[in-house]
């Protein structure tokens, strides 16, 4: 892998709150624009696309999400999916609840707000219990070398399965169904926006330094004062929040859960997104996100002409043959702004140079 | 009285199958440090070969032992042979790449083979021919006690292994050279051991041995299909952790354990939480004793 | 360098994208067939399922074309494989009904998946059959769902009637598969009618599918000394099951649900399953001669014995086409209106009627298995 970025160190390097003003304009009115154009998306979009589409924001945030992790942190989870379960099931929860609420009904004609504002509720705690849930399982694993979060992630994920599979309240093996319909183009890519940005910031903040540091030589950085157990909880925690959003939108896109849709395969799936697009790279989670939902999509097609099952099959293929022969996925950990002309660039990104660096 | 006994039993035949798994998957990761998850598709791959053995050469109408040992040889060849290829192919490149590549690469070998097992072999379980053994009715038994003789083929094969295995690591050349390598790598090479067939050689040892449990589980469980590794896979792994990885007796000890944990769990309390047992004790293990029940602490290299 | 990258990347969405699209413009070209989606798992762990009940449509809809198809129309089913994920079910029945737009939409086996596509058939007014979801919350997402099969309330009064009154026993222990709602829905509603028909439940134990050991749970069943173990899962784990008990010297009989159709059933259970029995959408062995013409046809065309997946797929387009012929006009809301007074169908697994709630009533036949093959035990009417 490549050698550790020459970040400079700016003062305003406060997460979240010290982009710079052009930064904060463009970001902000991203978010905004999803709103905007989200109606006309859903009118004069076929459904089938728009469902690829919501699909393809779901998958975004799943695999920025995961890269934080895997990516810039340099450890292997591979229960991605048993986050996003807990979002999932939560939000659910959540929203129904509410929706069965008479009080909450009433509030709700009588204040004005829309009615499908119940939705960041349950997004926001889902994504709590996600990270609440990623904080437990990461503490004991991550103070260990790597290799034993891939298998205790692994294994969280079916303790999570077992334990949704247990508990009547939330339908046990026959799952949840009834979920009101409520992950609009606007919600998701607003979250999708949102995280993103927040990724984005976490990275380029000296939280985001102590990450590298984790991923490049853990013992160097413990030597340089580093907290690496204490920044790698808090990465993973991070990346479970968003995986809880991500859980929360599927389950409002799909009106049904089952224990079953949250296995391996589906972590599998997101880690693939993150590896293809390269480990590092926020813009190539977000391509590889896209690419590998049209491409089911695509592949289906295939399936209907041969009547085989070859997807999982390729997608394993193309992991082994990346490790392999192109380790770094299709960016490596730089950012697609990076391919722009550098005169574009800086009006682009206002401090370019901020994140500039030493190419490979 | 005779249940708790019938259920310690039971116990052990299970915890002898964990063994004879993580036997396996506990040197290959005391040589490489590397979570080889496609130990368990080895496993898989190891009782497919036994079946169409078995089927191919029409082994069932000659029962007997001479049989057996025929599939086993086959299945742990083929086996062995997976095991150098993956190595080769898969393994060997990223020597020195970082290793979050090298646990990316297993997981992409598991899942393939997995996946293409289903194409090959379909997804519908098949039957393992049992009748090249005759033990059928043979079981013995004292009161509502029975006791089968495959539970005992197992238990007494995986603590054979055992004793071989450790035998082998400690009282021969390929043994202390596995040691080394599994010590430090760039100093045994300097030594003049050649690190690279020592590996593979623990690989096609290691694989061989997931082959004859896979073949064993065949004829105790006679139902395979190309998912059957995962679990087992992943449970035998949490068996080395326990017992302490690296260890061949820790991880025989560990499978035992893990055993008996989910055979009383399931018996006596809430049998409905038997998967998520075996990664609350992994969780917990890593929490308090990383190391593992028999494994010594070894700091970290710099 | 890294513009040849860009490039590459930009290349690779060129192919894919229409890759997505292509096909769906070929297949609207075809205006003389009336086209029906099928969503099946005809890959993944329940592969067998999806393709049991494809055959079934398939031999169908050959055999409607052949008497001269519908309304001067051929039928074309589009089968979609969702790989046993609701996920993926949900998208394939969008895509049916927006880009192939059929009139017309068979699946899925499972519950779980059924549950998902039903709300977008339902808000698209296209017509569903489940040829063997037996959750009853299906058909309640809407009046466009239907179904063709019993569903598990029924199925579960039927074993326990047919243990309390033809086998006459008291004692019955469960084992169920939990990761399976099906399962746990049939040993639900089987206590239920059990316990109302005087009958004890003296354990209720559980397990996964995937599962290989099943010593423990039977051991703590043993211990409890019961006349029958009811076992509603599939023919995968209930095998090895039958075999593990006999080998710790259980010897009362195994009763379980349609899971168990499958000659894998016999082959991995062995001497172990004799004795079982099982309820079943139909039994291969009945004698009436629009059975057996389905069995001889099945035979030729793939070699095979009819599972009951098949018989199910295969009375669902056969539902559907005599309420395509009995339909005003092909609109999809008078198809809805001729499938929901759906009376005396004789199909190949019963005489079915649709019910106000647009499920099938039905008998379900039980079947025993002696000397390695399903044998005709007794057929229980509903009510």
């Amino acid at each position: 892998m490549e050698a550790v970025r020459t970040q400079p160190h700016t003062t305003k390097s406060r997460f979240l709150f010290s982009t710079s003003t052009f930064q904060t304009l463009v970001w902000g009115l991203v978010l905004l624009a999803a709103f905007v154009i989200s109606p006309w998306i859903q009118q004069g979009i076929n459904p089938y696309w728009f469902t690829i589409i919501i699909y393809c924001g779901i998958n975004i945030i799943l695999a920025v999400s995961l890269n934080l992790v895997n990516g810039f942190t340099g450890q292997f989870s591979i229960g991605h999916a048993g986050f996003m379960a807990v979002g999932a099931y939560v939000a659910a929860v959540v929203t129904m609840a509410l929706g069965a609420n008479p009080a909450w009904n009433e509030f709700v004609a009588s204040s004005g707000i829309p009615a499908n504002a119940v939705l960041p509720i349950g997004l926001c705690l889902g994504g709590v219990a996600a990270a609440g849930a990623g904080y437990m399982v990461g503490m004991p694993s991550l103070r260990l070398r790597g290799d034993y979060l891939a298998i205790v992630t692994l294994g969280f994920g079916e303790i999570i399965r077992v334990v949704m599979m247990n508990t009547e309240a939330v339908g046990g093996a026959s799952g949840l169904n009834n979920i009101p319909f409520l992950s609009d183009f606007g919600w998701v890519y607003s979250s999708v926006v949102l995280t993103v940005f927040c990724v984005w910031r976490m990275v380029h903040s000296s939280h985001g330094r102590t990450l590298l540091a984790v991923r490049e030589d853990e013992i160097a950085g413990e030597a340089m004062g580093v907290n690496t157990t204490q920044a790698k909880v808090r990465a993973f925690a991070m990346g479970a929040f968003f995986a809880g959003i991500a859980g929360g939108l599927y389950a409002h896109q799909l009106q049904i859960l089952t224990p079953q849709t949250f296995d391996f395969n589906r972590s599998f799936e997101i880690v693939i997104m993150v590896v293809l697009g390269g480990m590092g790279s926020i813009s190539g989670s977000v391509v590889a996100a896209i690419l590998l939902t049209v491409l089911r999509e695509a592949l289906r097609v295939i399936q209907t002409w041969y009547e085989i099952d070859i997807r999982m099959v390729i997608y394993s293929l193309v992991l082994i043959i990346l490790m392999l022969t192109r380790p770094n996925g299709l960016f490596g950990s730089r950012e697609i702004i990076d391919f722009f002309p550098a005169s574009l660039r800086r009006k682009l990104a206002g401090r370019a140079e901020a994140r500039g660096g030493v190419k490979q | 009285m005779d249940q708790f006994l019938q259920h310690v039993i039971n116990a052990l035949s299970l915890g002898s199958i964990y063994a004879l798994i993580a036997l396996g998957y506990t040197m290959v990761f005391g040589v490489l440090q590397l979570i080889n998850f496609a130990h368990g598709e080895i496993y898989m791959l190891g009782a497919f070969t036994g079946m169409y053995t078995i089927r191919w050469l029409r082994l069932e109408e000659h029962p007997g032992i001479g049989s057996l040992i025929i599939a086993l040889i086959a299945a742990m060849a083929a086996s062995a042979t997976a095991g150098f290829v993956i190595e080769r192919l898969a393994y060997r490149p990223l020597r020195k790449s970082p290793r979050i590549n090298l646990l990316i690469t297993a997981v992409g070998v598991s899942l393939f083979l997995q996946y293409t097992g289903q194409l090959i072999f379909g997804s519908d379980p098949q039957f393992f021919p049992t009748g090249i053994l005759e033990l059928e009715g043979y079981n013995w038994s004292y009161g509502d006690l029975v006791i089968e003789p495959m539970q005992i083929v197992a238990l007494v094969l995986a603590l054979i292994l055992m004793v071989v295995l450790q035998y082998i690591i400690f009282r021969t050349r390929l043994g202390r050279a596995m040691r080394a390598v599994s010590f430090n790598h760039d100093l045994a090479s300097l030594m003049g051991i050649p690190t690279n067939q020592i590996i593979s050689a623990t690989f096609m040892l290691g694989s061989a041995l997931a082959g004859a449990a896979g073949v064993l589980v065949g004829l105790i469980y006679p139902k395979i299909d190309p998912l059957m590794g995962t679990m087992p896979g992943l449970k035998a792994f949490v068996a080395a952790v326990l017992g302490g990885i690296g260890n061949v007796t820790g991880a025989v000890l560990g499978a035992f354990t893990l055993g008996l944990a989910e055979e009383f769990l399931v018996g006596y309390w809430v049998p409905t939480y038997r998967d998520a047992l075996a990664f609350g004790i992994l969780i917990l293990i890593l929490l308090f004793k990383p190391s593992g029940l028999l494994g010594v602490h070894r700091a970290e290299k710099v | 360098m890294n513009m040849r990258l860009v490039t590459r990347v930009t290349l690779g969405f060129a192919v894919v994208v229409p890759l997505a699209v292509g096909p769906t413009v070929e297949a609207q070209s075809a205006d003389d067939f009336i086209k029906i989606g099928e969503v099946g798992s005809t890959t993944g762990s329940e592969a067998t399922f999806g393709v049991a009940t494809h055959q079934g449509v398939d031999l169908a809809i050959k055999e409607i074309n052949a008497t001269g198809g519908i309304q001067g129309k051929k039928l074309k089913v589009i089968l979609l494989d969702d790989q046993g994920k609701p996920e993926e079910a949900a998208t394939a029945t969008t895509r049916l009904i927006t880009q192939d737009k059929v009139t017309a939409i068979i699946g899925e086996v499972a519950s779980s998946r059924s549950l998902a596509m039903a709300p977008i058939a339902q808000q698209n007014k296209i017509p569903m059959i489940s040829p063997s979801s037996t959750n009853p919350k299906v058909t309640e997402i809407g009046d466009y769902i239907f179904r063709v099969c019993f569903i598990d309330p029924f199925q579960g009064f039927v074993m326990a009637r047919f243990a309390a009154e033809n086998l006459k026993i008291k004692r019955v222990a469960i084992l169920r598969d939990v990761k399976n709602d099906y399962s746990v829905g049939l040993a639900k509603y089987f206590t239920e009618t059990f316990k109302k028909l005087g009958g004890d439940i003296v354990l209720d134990q559980s397990y996964s599918a995937g599962d290989i050991d099943f010593k423990s749970q039977l051991t703590a069943i043993r211990a409890t000394k019961p006349e029958a173990i009811f076992v509603p899962g599939y023919y995968t784990e209930v095998g090895l099951i039958a075999r593990q008990a006999r080998s710790l010297g259980i010897k009362v009989p195994m009763l379980g649900g349609d899971g168990w159709d499958s000659p894998k059933l016999l082959q991995i259970g062995g001497k172990a399953m004799e004795g079982a029995y099982f309820s079943n959408h139909y039994s291969a062995e009945d004698k009436s001669p629009h059975v057996q013409a389905f069995i001889d046809r099945y035979r030729k065309a793939y070699k095979d014995t009819p599972s009951g997946l098949a018989a199910m797929g295969f009375d669902a387009t056969m539902v559907l086409a005599d309420a395509m012929k009995r339909a005003k006009s092909l609109a999809t809301s008078d198809i809805r209106a001729a499938l929901a007074v759906t009376k005396d169908y004789q199909g190949v697994t019963g005489r079915i009627s649709i019910d106000q709630q647009r499920n099938a009533v039905k008998p379900a036949v039980v079947l025993k298995v002696v000397n390695g093959s399903f044998s005709y035990e007794s057929t229980i009417r509903p009510g």
